[in-house]
């Protein structure tokens, strides 16, 4: 069994308004040195499978398929295995 | 006349689904269906309508899983097949996501959700969709929507202009371009596009939202007057056909 970690967020060169508002929240909280906030998701499963490199595989395909939208979005992930 | 069967696909979550089969069955006086998202195929349809809502909550990305929906297979086949589409707001998102349309609908520059009467330019009045408005025609309909802002990548938005695909634009009263009449941060001032066969169109203003003489706004009538005449046309071309060769 594998446990695959997905992180989704807004490609570089598109406006995250989201992102900016908390980046004013954040400044408002008095911490001036953040900077380039950025919103995304994060999803979590697991893949019941004995191969790393088919969970890694699944986690692709799915990710691509549907987790994000590769117009606007980019996405990185990683795949352990899960002790039992 | 014989009546166009018009099929209203019904996703867990649409919110627009029985204003689109009021406006196509007791306005417009056609044949209107609603089909559930499970049914496997589309049964006997010359115009399928996405509507507006919520699918499946808006969960991941807006259309993003009402793509998966088992009834989305035939809507592909159909689109494919030269088949009238239109998707109004989450059904443009669908239509997006499910690569029928190029692009996607971004979170609206202003994280504002607007539902308001709008302008639109008639940018192009040769489709199917439009033919019974006059090219650069300004006519006024609602949107409701948080996340109508069209982005796509340079390469595709110059394609979009250089074959009109870009059927609808935001505007002033006066049919002028601005800024301030863009509600979202849309690309272009972009309302609605079609894809370049000309059967699938986009838009995120509501159509059947003024349709009603009641609602004292009726321009959204004229999309649904041009795909009904585009395919009572169709027919009367086979007809033709059918009668020439006997």
């Amino acid at each position: 069994m594998f446990h695959s970690k997905v992180f989704v967020t807004l490609k570089k060169s598109i406006l995250d308004p989201q992102g900016k508002a908390v980046e004013q929240g954040i400044h408002a909280l008095g911490f001036d040195a953040v900077d380039d906030v950025r919103i995304g998701k994060y999803i979590e499963m697991d893949v019941d499978t004995n191969s790393r490199e088919d969970a890694e595989r699944m986690t692709k395909e799915i990710s691509d398929k549907l987790l994000a939208n590769l117009v606007m979005e980019s996405y990185s992930f990683t795949t352990e295995p899960v002790k039992e | 006349m014989a009546k166009v069967n018009i099929g209203v696909i019904v996703f867990p979550g649409s919110n627009c689904d029985h204003d689109a089969h009021y406006v196509s069955e007791t306005m417009m006086e056609q044949n209107a269906r609603l089909i559930w998202h499970k049914e496997g195929s589309l049964g006997d349809v010359d115009i399928v309508i996405l509507p507006g809502g919520f699918s499946y909550g808006d969960y991941l990305r807006c259309g993003a899983i009402a793509r998966f929906s088992p009834v989305m297979k035939d809507v592909v086949r159909f689109a494919k097949s030269g088949g009238l589409v239109i998707g109004i707001c989450n059904g443009f998102q669908v239509l997006t996501e499910a690569g029928l349309l190029p692009g996607v609908l971004l979170r609206n520059q202003s994280l504002l959700f607007i539902c308001k009467y709008l302008h639109l330019r008639v940018e192009n009045a040769s489709t199917k969709f439009t033919h019974q408005c006059k090219a650069g025609e300004v006519i006024e309909i609602p949107i409701a929507h948080g996340e109508g802002n069209y982005f796509t990548d340079p390469d595709t938005l110059k394609r979009l202009e250089d074959n009109q695909q870009v059927v609808f634009r935001y505007c002033d009263r006066s049919g002028t371009i601005t800024d301030d009449a863009n509600p979202n941060g849309s690309l272009n001032n972009i309302a609605g596009i079609i894809n370049e066969s000309g059967n699938v169109l986009g838009m995120m203003p509501h159509p059947e939202r003024a349709s009603d003489p009641v609602l004292q706004h009726t321009d959204g009538r004229k999309i649904f007057q041009s795909m009904i005449h585009s395919v009572n046309s169709q027919f009367q071309t086979v007809d033709n056909l059918i009668r020439e060769r006997s």
